[in-house]
């Protein structure tokens, strides 16, 4: 098995502060934006994207975490998942700018499960996503707006993103599957 | 989890992972719209033998709030009561396409025999059984007490080093056997309070102390006092010698109710006869759980359901 790394730790902060930059561009500032991460990484992601945003345009941004296992479409089809919590910030949902951040874009089934937990929990104005790798392979017809990383893959290819609050080091590596 | 029999077989690890999961599951309920998508396509049928409407209700809500299909069998006026098996019920549920089946039953170890005779694939939760074991009554009771305890910070933790005091009918009390068991499993102490007529008189191997003073009891500071009904068929059976000497020696009246520490927290599972084992000041009192109880039924019943019917089969 051989593992390749493909973004380090300067790559992985240059890229959160590049869409950190394009959020507010697009956004045309901080106005009624929420960031909201998907559990594990991506709310790791979305806390760092969103402390970037906030330094940047000097707005405190509210950001929180939207667990989607609940919404899943393959719950009977893999082991018991366990949820993770989802926390909203207090202004709600409503009216606002939500950009979901998750650490890789794949099938697009977790976004598409995402949006259906978002409808159920209030109704923004508009809904973006960020990813920190885009791999490919959508199943849906899902598209990010902000990528750190465009990794065109294989399937049999495995994409690990290890983050330092959780895995203690800090990188984005791809691995030749099989076995 | 295959099924929910008992709490007895539940490790530490596998009850706190539940109350877990009964915590994201009762933060959904905040939300605008509740009903979460899960178990879309499942159905799930309470089976009731024995009648029980707050039980039944709260299962009922928490599969339709998850979504899956829900279809109430009571023995009365069914099939059952004209002489039909438990075999050939739980084979005209297979047939149906059940995915669970929730049974409450007057005989102790019917879920069981259901589980373990091959006549049904579906999981099963016991919904009480007898008088042996009501698992989700206990989960609902240390996830409300864990609530209070801890609030927002709650997943993740047991209930170390509390004392619970269960109050009442033990004999005859399911809702004790599956607390003992538990709250044994989460690190809190039991101690069972009531008449020596209501008390198992071999208690051997459980891990509960016995007391036979309220007042005694009281004044060791429990951090629970858990209030089971008198159920009135009991009543003539002699157990005790009338209604109002029982309340004056075993019910939390005002007078008792004065004497608890100020973050003593006060349970019912309900139905309750106020007066009886409990006055209405102290069930009504911020300190009692009894409303919490109920919501937090749903919440728990959600997550033995998610945690049952979701997942590949395991057998």
């Amino acid at each position: 098995m051989s593992a390749r790394t493909v973004l380090q730790h300067a790559d992985i902060s240059r890229a959160l502060t590049r869409i950190a930059h394009e959020i507010l561009e697009s956004n045309r500032g901080p106005d009624a934006l929420v960031i909201l991460g998907i559990p594990t990484r991506g709310v790791v992601l979305a806390r760092r994207v969103a402390t970037l945003v906030s330094e940047i345009s000097g707005v405190d941004v509210p950001v929180g975490s939207l667990d989607v296992t609940m919404y899943r479409d393959d719950l009977s089809r893999n082991p018991t998942r366990a949820p993770a919590p989802t926390s909203i910030p207090a202004r709600g949902l409503d009216g606002a700018t939500v950009v979901l951040v998750d650490d890789v874009l794949y099938s697009g089934r977790t976004i598409r499960a995402a949006l259906d937990a978002l409808g159920d929990i209030g109704r923004p104005r508009a809904v973006r996503l960020a990813a920190l790798v885009d791999r490919g392979h959508r199943e849906l017809p899902i598209r990010p707006d902000f990528v750190g990383k465009n990794l065109p893959s294989a399937p049999s290819e495995r994409i690990y993103v290890r983050l330092e609050d959780v895995d203690g080091e800090e990188s984005v590596t791809i691995e030749q599957g099989g076995a | 989890m295959r099924h929910l029999l008992s709490t007895r077989d539940l490790s530490r690890d596998a009850a706190i992972h539940i109350l877990d999961v009964a915590e994201d599951m009762a933060q959904t309920q905040t939300r605008e719209v509740r009903k979460l998508p899960t178990l879309r396509g499942k159905t799930v049928v309470n089976l009731f033998f024995e009648d029980s409407t707050r039980t039944r209700i709260s299962f009922e809500a928490a599969a339709k709030r998850l979504s899956a299909d829900v279809i109430n069998f009571s023995a009365k006026g069914s099939s059952v009561s004209k002489g039909e098996s438990l075999k050939d019920t739980a084979q005209t549920l297979e047939e149906m396409g059940a995915d669970a089946v929730v049974i409450r039953h007057g005989a102790s170890g019917a879920p069981h025999t259901l589980a373990a005779s091959g006549w049904i694939d579906a999981g099963i939760v016991n919904a009480g059984d007898g008088t042996h074991e009501h698992p989700t009554q206990a989960l609902l009771d240390a996830f409300t007490i864990r609530r209070r305890l801890h609030g927002d910070v709650s997943r993740g933790r047991g209930l170390d080093g509390i004392t619970v005091a269960i109050v009442g009918d033990i004999l005859h009390s399911r809702v004790a056997r599956s607390n003992v068991w538990l709250l044994s499993a989460l690190g809190a102490r039991t101690v069972f309070v009531g008449p020596p007529t209501l008390v198992p008189t071999h208690l051997d191997g459980w891990p509960a102390d016995v007391s036979y003073d309220l007042d005694a009891t009281i004044a060791a500071s429990p951090d629970v006092v858990m209030m089971l009904r008198i159920q009135t068929e009991r009543m003539n059976d002699a157990y005790f010698p009338n209604p109002r000497e029982y309340a004056r020696r075993w019910g939390l009246d005002d007078e008792r109710l004065a004497r608890l520490r100020p973050d003593t927290i006060v349970m019912h599972p309900g139905p309750m006869n106020r007066g009886l084992e409990i006055s209405s000041r102290a069930a009504d009192s911020p300190r009692s759980t009894v409303r919490e109880q109920v919501a937090n039924g749903v919440s728990a019943r959600m997550a033995v359901l998610y945690l049952l019917l979701s997942g590949e089969r395991e057998d």
